[in-house]
C-alpha cells in the first residue's frame, strides 16, 4: 500500500514536472522565433547596404512606400495607394495615417522627400541612386501626400521604390547623421542588440502600422557553417533559417520535424562572355557558344537540377518560353559551323572567373561549361577567386568569362538598364549594346499599358539571347527551412522574409 | 630581469615590423572596402559617390599618409575605429578575445593531460603492443584535420542523440559558467585532440631519450623507486620540448582556431579577424593581427621562462 503511495505520488511528481517543463518551453517558443543565417548583415543604413543578407535584415525594420507580394505584384506599405498622372510624369503616393516610426513619431510626407533627398545626394552614396534620376521635384502637398515630378515618363520607377535601398528613414535622424548607426524605421521589428556576426535581437513594434506581429521578437544567431543551421534545425535549436546551399537545403526533408520552404528566385545564373574581348568579339563566336552549352546539363550536375532552365527575364508573368528562344536546345554540330564561319574552326583558349563559394554551385557550373566547349574545341581555364577579388574583376570587365549569379529585380527595365542601355551604369562590365537592345529598353521604360510592355520586353528577351553576350543558364530556388509548428511564412521570388512578421509559433 | 629587459624592449620593433607588413599585405590584396560592402552594385556609383565612400572608409589618402596616421592613433592608444561594428578596434578585440583565450587554455589543459601521460606510459612500454596502440591513435589524432573531427561530433551528437549545445546563443563564462563551459567543451576537444595527438608523440620521444641518460641510470642505481625515477628525475627534463611545443600551439590558438570557431559558430578572435578580412575592414585587421602577434611574443617569453624553472642548467640572457 505504501510502496503503491510512493509510486503514485513520484509519478504524480514527474508528470508535474514535465507539464511544467512542457508549458515554460510553449511559452518560451511562442515569445520569440530563434533564427539563424550564413551570413550577417554588413551594415545599418537602408540607402547604402546592397548585400542579400543586408536586406534581409533590414527589410523587418526599415519600410519603403510600397513592396511587391508574392506574385510580384506591387502592393502598398508606407504608402496606401498611389497614381500615374496621365502623361506618366507626376506620381502621387498618399500615405498611410497609422504608419509611425519605431521612435514613436508619425511617418510624414516630410520624412518620404527628406529620405528620396538623401538617396539623390551623391555624397550619401546611397546604392539605388541611379534608379530615381528622373525625378526633378517632389512636393509635399500635406503631411499624408507625396508628389514625385519626373523629367520624363518612368514606369519602372515604382518597382524601384519597392525595394529597401528607398525605405523612408525619419528626417530627424538624417539630419541628426545618425542613420546607419541607430536603426530607426517604421517596419514590424525593432532592433535590440547587433553583434556583428554572431548575433540579432529584434522585438515587435506595437507600434506597427501592418497590426500586431504573430511573434514578440527574433533572436538571430549567425551560424556560418550551413552543416551546422541542419545540425541546430535537427535539435529544435532554432525555429527558422536561411539557407543557400542547395546541398543542405536537400537534406531537410529527411528529416521528419521539419519543413522545407522553396521557391524560384528571379536571380539567374549566368556565363557572361566579354563581348570587348576576342574572339568573343564575332557575333558567330557568341552563338556558337551558346548553341554548345546544354544548360538543362549544367543545372543538373552544378546544382542538382534545383533550379529551372531561364532566358534573360526571370519574371514569371514576362519571361518568355526558353524554347523559343535561340539555341536553347543543345546544338554541337551547328555551334561547331557556326565556329568554322567565324574562322574558329580549331578553338580556342580562354579564361573563366568566378568567385569561391557565391554561389556555392561556381566552380561546378564552370567545370561543367569546361567540358561543354571543350567539344567545340574551346579551351577553358578555371580562375577560381575569393569574392572581393573576383568583384574586382568584374567591375572592371577585366575578364574573358565569367560565371555569375546576377540579382533580379519585378522591373524588367530596373534590372537590366545597368547593363543593356547606352548610359547603363555597369555598361563597362556587360561591353556589349545595341540599338535595338537600347531602343526596346527606353520604349518599355515609357510604356504605361502593361500588354504592349509585355510584347516589347518579349522582343528585347528574344534579340538579346540571340546576340548572346551572356548565356543565360538558370534561375536557383531560394531556401527557408522551418519547424512545422512555424506558421504563416510566405516566399517570394525576391527572397525577402518580410512575411516574417506576421508568422506564428504553435505547439 | 635583465634578460626580461632586453627581451621586453624588442617587442615595439617587433610590432612595428608586423604592422608594416600587414598594412601592405592587405592593401595588396584586390577589392577595397567599397567593393566588399557593395559587391558587384558598386559598379553603379557615380565617381562623386564613389570618392564619398572613400572619405568615409578613409582610404582616400595615399598609403603612406594612411599608415602615418594609424601609427599616430597607436601611439596614444588609439587602434582606430572599425567601419563594420561602427566601435573602437580594441574595444571589439577585447570583447571577443575572452573566449579565444578560454578556448586556448582549455585545449591546453586537454592536450597536456592526455597527452604527457600518454607519452610517458607509451615511453615505459617501449615497443609493446601497448605502446604501439597509443602511437597508432596518435598518429590518427595528428592527421585528422580538425574541421573533420568537428563535423562529426555534430553530426554524431545532432542526428545520432538528437542534441547540441546551443549553437549562437553564447553565453560568457562570468555570466553562465556551466553553460559556457558546456558549449567550450565540445570545441575544446576538437582542438585538443590533435594538439594532445602532438604532445603525445613529442613526449614520448623525449622520455626514451632521457630514460637511457647517465642520471636516469644513476638514479635507479642508487635505489630509487621505478616511479620516482619516471615522474621526479626523468620527467622535469623531457618536458621541456613539450613546453616548446605547446608554446607554439598556444600561441596559434590565441590567434583564433578560425575554423573551429567557424563551424561551432562562437563570437571568437579568429572568426572576428577572417569576417573583418573578407569585408576589408582594415582597421580592424591590423589591430587585430598587432594583438595576435603581442600574445605570441609574451608567449614565447613565458616559455623562456618556464625553462630555466624546469631546468636549473639553463640561464637566460647569460652568454
Amino acid at each position: 500500500m505504501g510502496q503503491h503511495l510512493t509510486r503514485k505520488l513520484l509519478s504524480g511528481i514527474t508528470l508535474a514536472a514535465m507539464l511544467g517543463v512542457a508549458t515554460i518551453s510553449t511559452q518560451a517558443n511562442a515569445a520569440t522565433l530563434h533564427m539563424a543565417w550564413a551570413q550577417d548583415a554588413t551594415g545599418l543604413d537602408p540607402h547604402k547596404q546592397t548585400a542579400f543578407s543586408s536586406l534581409r535584415l533590414l527589410e523587418l525594420i526599415y519600410e519603403p512606400l510600397v513592396r511587391v507580394d508574392a506574385s510580384l505584384q506591387i502592393v502598398p506599405a508606407i504608402a496606401t495607394s498611389w497614381e500615374f498622372s496621365k502623361d506618366g510624369k507626376a506620381l502621387t503616393f498618399k500615405l498611410d495615417p497609422k504608419a509611425k516610426f519605431q521612435g514613436g513619431a508619425a511617418v510624414t510626407s516630410a520624412d518620404v522627400k527628406a529620405s528620396f533627398e538623401r538617396i539623390l545626394d551623391e555624397k550619401t552614396s546611397a546604392a539605388a541612386r541611379a534608379n530615381f534620376l528622373s525625378i526633378a521635384s517632389i512636393d509635399t502637398p500635406d503631411p499624408a501626400t507625396v508628389v514625385f515630378h519626373l523629367s520624363q515618363p518612368d514606369v519602372p520607377i515604382l518597382t524601384a521604390m519597392s525595394d529597401v535601398n528607398a525605405a523612408i528613414v525619419p528626417a530627424s535622424e538624417i539630419k541628426a547623421g545618425t542613420i546607419g548607426t541607430a536603426a530607426i524605421g517604421s517596419g514590424p521589428f525593432k532592433l535590440d542588440k547587433w553583434d556583428p556576426n554572431a548575433k540579432e535581437v529584434l522585438s515587435a513594434n506595437k507600434d506597427w502600422a501592418g497590426g500586431p506581429t504573430g511573434v514578440d521578437g527574433i533572436e538571430i544567431s549567425v551560424l556560418p557553417d550551413e552543416t551546422a543551421i541542419l545540425a541546430a534545425l535537427r535539435t529544435k535549436q532554432i525555429d527558422f533559417a536561411l539557407l543557400n546551399d542547395p546541398l543542405v537545403a536537400t537534406l531537410v526533408p529527411k528529416e521528419a520535424s521539419l519543413q522545407l520552404n522553396r521557391v524560384p528566385v528571379l536571380s539567374y545564373h549566368v556565363l557572361q562572355l566579354n563581348p570587348s574581348r576576342k574572339p568573343m568579339t564575332e557575333l558567330k563566336v557568341r552563338q556558337a557558344i551558346s548553341c554548345a552549352i546544354d544548360r538543362q546539363e549544367v543545372l543538373d550536375t552544378a546544382s542538382l537540377g534545383e533550379g529551372k532552365v531561364t532566358g534573360p527575364l526571370t519574371i514569371p508573368a514576362m519571361a518568355t518560353d526558353p524554347s523559343q528562344l535561340f539555341c536553347y536546345k543543345r546544338d554541337v554540330e551547328k555551334a561547331k559551323a557556326l565556329m568554322k564561319e567565324a574562322g574558329y574552326a580549331d578553338g580556342f583558349s580562354a579564361t573563366v572567373i568566378g568567385a569561391t563559394g557565391e554561389p556555392p554551385t561556381a566552380a561546378a557550373e564552370a567545370q561543367v561549361i569546361q567540358s561543354q566547349l571543350a567539344e567545340i574545341g574551346v579551351k577553358l581555364d578555371i580562375k577560381m577567386m575569393e569574392l572581393n577579388v573576383y568583384v574586382d574583376a568584374w567591375l572592371k570587365g577585366d575578364f574573358d568569362m565569367a560565371i555569375a549569379l546576377n540579382g533580379g529585380r519585378a522591373d524588367p527595365y530596373t534590372m537590366y538598364n545597368r547593363y543593356w542601355t547606352k548610359a547603363g551604369n555597369l555598361q563597362k562590365v556587360a561591353n556589349y549594346i545595341d540599338d535595338t537592345l537600347d531602343s526596346q529598353m527606353q520604349r518599355g521604360r515609357a510604356e504605361t499599358d502593361p500588354a504592349k510592355r509585355k510584347v516589347i520586353f518579349a522582343e528585347f528577351e528574344k534579340h538579346l539571347a540571340e546576340v548572346s553576350p551572356w548565356i543565360w543558364l538558370y534561375t536557383s530556388y531560394s531556401y527557408t527551412a522551418q519547424q512545422k509548428n512555424v506558421a504563416g511564412f510566405v516566399p517570394t521570388p525576391t527572397g525577402t522574409l518580410f512575411s516574417l512578421g506576421k508568422v506564428t509559433i504553435g505547439q | 630581469m635583465n634578460y626580461l629587459m632586453r627581451r621586453l624592449s624588442t617587442f615595439p620593433l617587433v610590432l612595428l615590423g608586423v604592422s608594416i607588413v600587414v598594412f601592405v599585405a592587405i592593401r595588396m590584396v584586390p577589392g577595397d572596402s567599397i567593393t566588399a560592402m557593395l559587391g558587384t552594385e558598386a559598379g553603379l556609383l557615380t565617381p562623386a559617390q564613389r570618392d564619398s565612400l572613400a572619405a568615409y572608409f578613409g582610404i582616400d589618402q595615399p598609403w603612406f599618409i594612411q599608415y602615418g596616421r594609424w601609427l599616430l592613433g597607436i601611439l596614444h592608444g588609439n587602434l582606430g575605429i572599425s567601419v563594420t561594428y561602427g566601435r573602437p578596434v580594441l574595444d571589439v578585440i577585447l570583447e571577443r578575445f575572452p573566449l579565444t583565450l578560454e578556448l586556448a587554455l582549455l585545449s591546453m589543459i586537454i592536450a597536456l593531460a592526455v597527452g604527457v601521460p600518454a607519452g610517458v606510459f607509451a615511453a615505459t612500454h617501449n615497443e609493446k603492443p601497448s605502446d604501439l596502440v597509443v602511437r597508432v591513435v596518435a598518429m590518427i589524432g595528428q592527421s585528422t584535420p580538425n574541421f573533420v573531427l568537428a563535423l562529426l561530433i555534430i553530426y554524431a551528437l545532432s542526428a545520432g542523440f538528437g542534441v547540441l549545445p546551443a549553437m549562437g546563443q553564447f553565453a560568457p563564462l562570468w555570466q553562465d559558467p556551466l553553460r559556457n563551459l558546456s558549449q567550450l567543451i565540445l570545441p575544446a576537444i576538437t582542438l585538443g585532440f590533435a594538439f594532445a595527438a602532438s604532445v603525445t608523440r613529442i613526449s614520448r620521444s623525449a622520455m626514451l631519450d632521457v630514460l637511457s641518460d647517465d642520471y636516469v641510470r644513476t638514479a635507479r642505481s642508487k635505489g630509487a623507486s621505478a616511479r620516482s625515477v619516471i615522474w621526479r628525475h626523468a620527467l622535469p627534463n623531457a618536458l621541456i620540448p613539450v613546453v616548446t611545443l605547446s608554446g607554439i600551439e598556444f600561441g596559434y590558438l590565441l590567434g583564433g582556431a578560425v575554423i573551429v570557431e567557424q563551424i561551432y559558430a562562437l563570437p571568437g578572435l579568429g572568426r572576428m579577424v577572417l569576417d573583418a578580412i573578407l569585408q576589408r575592414d582594415y582597421a580592424l585587421v591590423q589591430g587585430s593581427v598587432l594583438f595576435i602577434a603581442f600574445n605570441f611574443m609574451i608567449v614565447n617569453l613565458l616559455v623562456d621562462l618556464a625553462y630555466v624553472a624546469l631546468d636549473p642548467r639553463i640561464r637566460l640572457g647569460e652568454r
